[in-house]
């Protein structure tokens, strides 16, 4: 079905966002996050951006102190996704101006709201930065 | 802007990360939550500003991963706010916080449809992403037309049509029926026809998922993705904002390439000379660029068509560029890109015939057998395991036992596995193999599954020529000062069978391998205890003439565990004990043990049920595998019509290699005591271990017992009755039994068709009696004999039906509890001075109380392990079951309104439903099923049950059971298991079902 989940964690393990397309229990995020974060944060830079864990695939792309990881199912193009996480960091980058963790821990809504425009029920929905903004700046205005 | 003017939440965030450790982090989150909860509970003074903050304060501390299990009124309240921010928030917290099976999300259901089908497009913005992420049944059911409505719409803008499209995904996803394919596809396929990249994204998606379910329905829909295709690649009126470092959207082109590779083939010759030209353009012009992001995109779309003409394998040219390209994958220094080309290479040896050309890059893919990264070697491994035949087994095998010393602990069991599989399979000469196998054992023996040595215990038994040789290597490996608890069971089975053999060699008599063994056994855990006893016995009884110090020294060991603690050291210390004295009878007793009949390797069996998965197991993932692999040993219980002279059950448990001497024992045993005559040779049974799986073969027909039932179907009646039925009053019973109208009875004179409808635990049935003749008929009688779990109440029914009239009866049910009896309609009437009475079992049958259900495995899974043990989880090997393809299986499942969640169960030959039983009693109780079959023999296969309740438990599996087993007895309800299930005789209905 796509993509399963997605995670911003930085690089002392913290999740700064995380948002989940299957559910799954308290207990269950909190033990896939720490299993997640010790496999992919202890990889160095020569190693693939591709982490096979349970059932998933995890493609993951490091920006500064944080950790951007995708968890997909196994039949997902992960190329696609890993370039998806670039694109989501760069629409980030045109709303926050050069976008850091701070920012993403301050203003997680627009962060959620961002990512709400670009995926949904694990599938992309929209990949134009102008449209995915859109609605934010529509609400900037309105304030 | 939404945040920075709640100052209170930029506070808590700032607090929070300046907790000095966890404990400080819980003590503040805490705090926080205590005071939201009073804020909450007094909702006098609560703004909607502050609902808004306490809900995102709600959604940090659930992100920071703490339980928060209040307030989700308050988040699902703000939906229906009136403003933009406040509905914003409102719909985004919800969908973060609960799941599609909350009851607030029940409630909310009216707003978010008000939302949807209002004019605010903002507004249908949010209410579509909430339930495209979480929207349930209840929301597919009662809100799909309008979402259907809203993308077929042409005054629907992009913004709300790309939503609706993956809204409709996932209703879709949790009710196929609410997309109708007939008119669909067509809608489809004009939907496929838009111009606006990101609508066509969105749809897209849902097409992907629509053909997945059902490609027939949606070829018209193939020159439209072909066309997308052709517009994409040369980047004809494509935004500049839809393209991603000059790629035309990446996103798109994967997409619809991956929608491609659902249909078989492309029949139609310019589609297809269309779409051949994009690939040949993606594999021929994508060039390595410097810039890491472009060079990922074009990448990702140069894999999906590597993948859709793999999945084509058409062109010959083609395919050969893809191996050449992949060749070129696997060597570049670029991580991502040689991870990529070992996993599409191992997925091309799947789809085509290109094993020589992938040979020669074996010694590249060794390479990154050894890279640093563990994503990588798991690759390389999949692909060697792939790619191995008797050409390079040797070569590959070596270097994955090389590789064993060195993996991570991970990786090991799967290694020691495959490397097992492929020395078996590939094996040039059998000695090869036990070598082989030795040294997994030496080199990861805490890896090396019992699966593995009892397989190389039946080849060398099986193979006279090897026998010296592996008794001389298993004598070698004892000569090691620390050797594993594996290789000492596999090394004392193998001397004690075939030392003998080696008599001549120097330290290979009989009492040198008595005490190297020997030496052995203060370290060895009891299991193997129980096998070295034996060894010592068959040691024993090869040292002819008895050397009499060697035969103290092992009696003395006999009777030492004579008073074992254990039961089985017991009982072989006592038996070996006592056998041996009995001299030369000891010779025929304990002689070799025979040959083992030809199987299927249990360890193929094994790696295919592991082959789901790639990397290590999840919990979930590794239970349910537990489960699988469990049914490997299925040592079932014997059928109860077997003769009860299979006394070694009692003395021995089955599932281990212990026994292959106590079998011996056993007859022996019960020969002397004189219980039986004759002994038969039970090995197929008792060798349940090494055989590999399957049952006791040859066992059938218990489940037949319904053959004489099948004769009784037909009404009591009927052989008194002057009028015969005109139908099949059996088949159409059966029919009813899925279907909730149609004929129930049918003569020359009247007809009875049946209406029913169902909800929860309660039907209301109309029967529609019919007369069929012009004059009317007399003395018409209808009498209900309800079991005792269903209430029923029949309307009265007219004694006298008049010509060509059709009267109803409506019939109110209630179930009150889980059973499988069948209500009865005694129906009687006079035609002229004929009296006719007929008794018709009502279909008001267990399923008619079951609610379709899907589930994911996430939600499948906790609820199969947290019913764990018999009644509320019931299995039994069912046997006689009529064949039928898994498919077949499926669809009946799925007409009883057993929902089957197609993938759930790693394994293929698997299926697992689910649904939800309604009667007064359990109320809504969930059902699971598992039905585990054997590919190698349809007639049989593992039933596993579970639910809430003990009876629902039982009737539910004996249910199935009924309609799995020869079809006469599908439609024949209870009564099978009179024993279990004792009818009270004052319960009319039942015992009138009973005799039907």
């Amino acid at each position: 079905m796509g993509i399963r989940f997605i995670l911003m964690v930085n690089k002392q393990g913290q999740t700064r966002l995380a948002q989940y397309y299957e559910y799954l229990t308290l207990e269950e995020r909190r033990t896939l996050e720490g299993e997640i974060v010790r496999k992919c944060l202890a990889r160095n830079e020569q190693q693939c951006s591709f982490v096979e864990h349970r059932t998933y695939k995890i493609v993951y792309r490091r920006y500064a102190s944080l950790f951007f990881l995708v968890g997909v199912d196994n039949d997902e193009n992960e190329l696609a996704i890993l370039e998806f996480i670039h694109l989501l960091v760069e629409t980030m980058d045109r709303h926050f101006g050069n976008v850091c963790e701070l920012d993403i821990m301050f203003h997680l809504e627009k962060a959620h709201f961002m990512l709400e425009e670009m995926v949904m029920n694990g599938c992309i929905v929209e990949t134009s930065k102008n449209n995915i903004l859109a609605p934010i700046q529509l609400m900037d205005k309105a304030s | 802007m939404a945040l920075s003017g709640m100052r209170g939440l930029s506070v808590f965030i700032s607090e929070i990360r300046n907790c000095q450790n966890k404990e400080q982090e819980r003590l503040r989150v805490d705090k926080e939550l205590g005071h939201i909860r009073n804020r909450f509970k007094n909702e006098k003074g609560l703004t909607v500003y502050d609902k808004k903050k306490y809900v995102w304060k709600m959604l940090y501390i659930f992100m920071l991963g703490y339980d928060v299990d209040f307030g989700h009124m308050e988040a699902v309240s703000l939906i229906s706010a009136p403003k933009y921010p406040e509905k914003q928030v409102g719909y985004l917290v919800t969908s973060c916080l609960l799941n599609e099976n909350h009851d607030f999300l029940r409630l909310a259901i009216n707003t978010v449809r008000n939302d949807i089908i209002g004019r605010n497009e903002t507004f249908q913005c949010l209410a579509l992403t909430l339930v495209g992420n979480i929207g349930g049944r209840d929301f597919a059911e009662s809100l799909a037309p309008d979402v259907q409505k809203l993308l077929i719409s042409s005054s629907c803008r992009p913004l709300v049509k790309k939503k609706a499209a993956l809204c409709l995904l996932r209703l879709f996803r949790k009710n196929p029926d609410v997309v109708n394919v007939d008119g669909w596809s067509d809608r489809m396929s004009q939907l496929l026809d838009e111009r606006n990249l990101g609508v066509l994204t969105s749809s897209m998606s849902l097409f992907v998922s629509l053909v997945s379910n059902n490609h027939e329905a949606y070829w018209s829909c193939l020159p439209k993705c072909v066309k997308v295709l052709e517009r994409l690649a040369r980047n004809q009126d494509v935004p500049q904002e839809y393209t991603y470092y000059g790629i035309p959207s990446p996103w798109l082109q994967v997409k619809t390439m991956r929608a491609l590779q659902y249909f078989p083939t492309i029949e139609d010759p310019n589609t297809r000379r269309a779409l051949f030209e994009v690939l040949q353009r993606v594999l021929m012009g994508t060039d390595v660029v410097k810039n890491v992001n472009k060079n990922n995109a074009s990448h990702a779309v140069l894999f999906e068509a590597l993948a859709l003409v793999m999945h084509l394998d058409a062109e010959k040219e083609m395919m050969s560029q893809c191996v050449a390209l992949l060749g070129k994958f696997i060597a570049v220094r670029e991580p991502n890109i040689r991870y990529l080309g070992l996993e599409n290479m191992t997925r091309m040896l799947m789809v085509t015939d290109v094993q020589e050309i992938i040979k020669r890059h074996q010694a590249q893919i060794i390479t990154s057998l050894k890279d640093p990264d563990i994503s990588i070697r798991r690759r390389a491994l999949d692909l060697l395991y792939a790619m191995c035949d008797i050409s390079n087994a040797k070569d590959i095998v070596e270097e994955l036992l090389q590789y064993l010393g060195t993996a991570e602990f991970t990786m090991r069991e799967e290694l020691a596995l495959k490397a097992a599989i492929l020395a078996e399979k590939f094996a040039p000469d059998l000695s090869w193999y036990v070598d082989v196998i030795l040294q997994l054992i030496d080199k990861a023996g805490d890896f090396v599954s019992d699966d593995i040595w009892f397989r190389v215990v039946q080849f060398v038994t099986n193979n006279e020529d090897l026998q010296p040789y592996a008794a001389l290597k298993a004598r070698e490996y004892l000569d090691k000062p620390a050797i594993h608890e594996t290789m000492m069971k596999v090394s004392a089975y193998l001397l004690g069978e075939y030392s003998h053999l080696l008599a001549r060699r120097p330290g290979c008599s009989p009492k040198e391998i008595f005490s190297i063994i020997h030496e052995k056994l203060p370290t060895v855990s009891t299991p193997t205890i129980s096998i070295l006893l034996s060894t010592y016995a068959k040691i024993l009884m090869h040292s002819q003439p008895p050397d009499p110090e060697l035969q103290n020294q092992i009696w003395a060991i006999f009777s030492k565990y004579e008073t074992s603690i254990d039961a089985e050291i017991q009982q072989r210390a006592v038996e070996y004990f006592a056998l041996s004295k009995k001299g030369a009878a000891l010779m025929d007793i304990l002689a070799e043990m025979p040959k083992f009949p030809e199987r299927e390797s249990s360890l193929i069996k094994k790696a295919e049920d592991t082959e789901a998965d790639t990397a290590e197991l999840s919990a979930i993932k590794s239970r349910a595998q537990q489960q699988a692999s469990n049914a490997l040993v299925v040592t079932d219980q014997h059928p109860a019509n077997e003769p009860p002279q299979v006394t070694q059950l009692g003395m021995v448990k089955i599932p281990s290699i212990n026994n292959l001497e106590n079998n011996h024992v056993d007859q022996e045993v019960t020969q002397t005591n004189g219980i039986m005559g004759e002994v038969e040779p039970q090995n197929g049974d008792i060798l349940g271990d090494l055989l590999a799986i399957e049952g006791p073969p040859g066992v059938s027909g218990t489940e037949t017992l319904t053959e004489e039932g099948a004769l009784a179907l037909a009404p009591v009646g009927e052989l008194e009755n002057a009028v015969k039925p005109v139908i099949d009053i059996a088949e159409r019973f059966r029919d009813l039994c899925v279907k909730d109208s149609g004929v129930l009875y049918e003569d020359p004179y009247v007809q009875i068709g049946i209406k029913a409808e169902w909800r929860g635990h309660q039907g209301r049935l109309v029967l529609f009696l019919g007369n069929k003749t012009t004059s009317s008929l007399d003395s018409v009688h209808a009498v209900i004999l309800p079991p005792s779990h269903l209430k029923l109440e029949l309307s009265s029914v007219p004694e006298i039906i008049p010509p060509r009239a059709q009267v109803q009866c409506p019939l109110e049910v209630v179930n009150l509890c889980p059973s499988r009896d069948v209500a009865v309609l005694d129906f009687s009437y006079k035609f002229g001075t004929t009296l006719v009475d007929n008794k018709l079992r009502l279909p008001a049958v267990l399923n008619k109380f079951f609610h379709p259900v899907t589930l994911s495995a996430e939600e499948f899974f906790p609820q199969w392990r947290s019913l764990a043990a018999p009644p509320l989880k019931l299995q039994e090997v069912v046997r006689g079951v009529r064949v039928m393809s898994l498919g077949e299986m499926t669809n009946l499942l799925n007409s009883l309104k057993l929902i089957v969640s197609p993938g759930l169960d790693p394994n293929a030959n698997n299926l697992v439903a689910s649904t939800t039983f309604y009667s007064e009693s359990t109320q809504s109780m969930l059902c699971l099923v598992r039905i585990e079959t054997d590919p190698a023999d349809r007639t049989q296969l593992r039933l596993t049950v579970a639910s809430g309740d003990s009876t629902l438990t039982f009737e539910l599996k004996e249910f199935i059971k009924e309609q799995l087993v020869s079809i006469p007895a599908a439609s024949r309800p209870p009564v099978l298991q009179p024993t279990i299930q004792p009818i009270s005789s004052s319960d009319p209905g039942a015992l009138l079902a009973g005799l039907l």
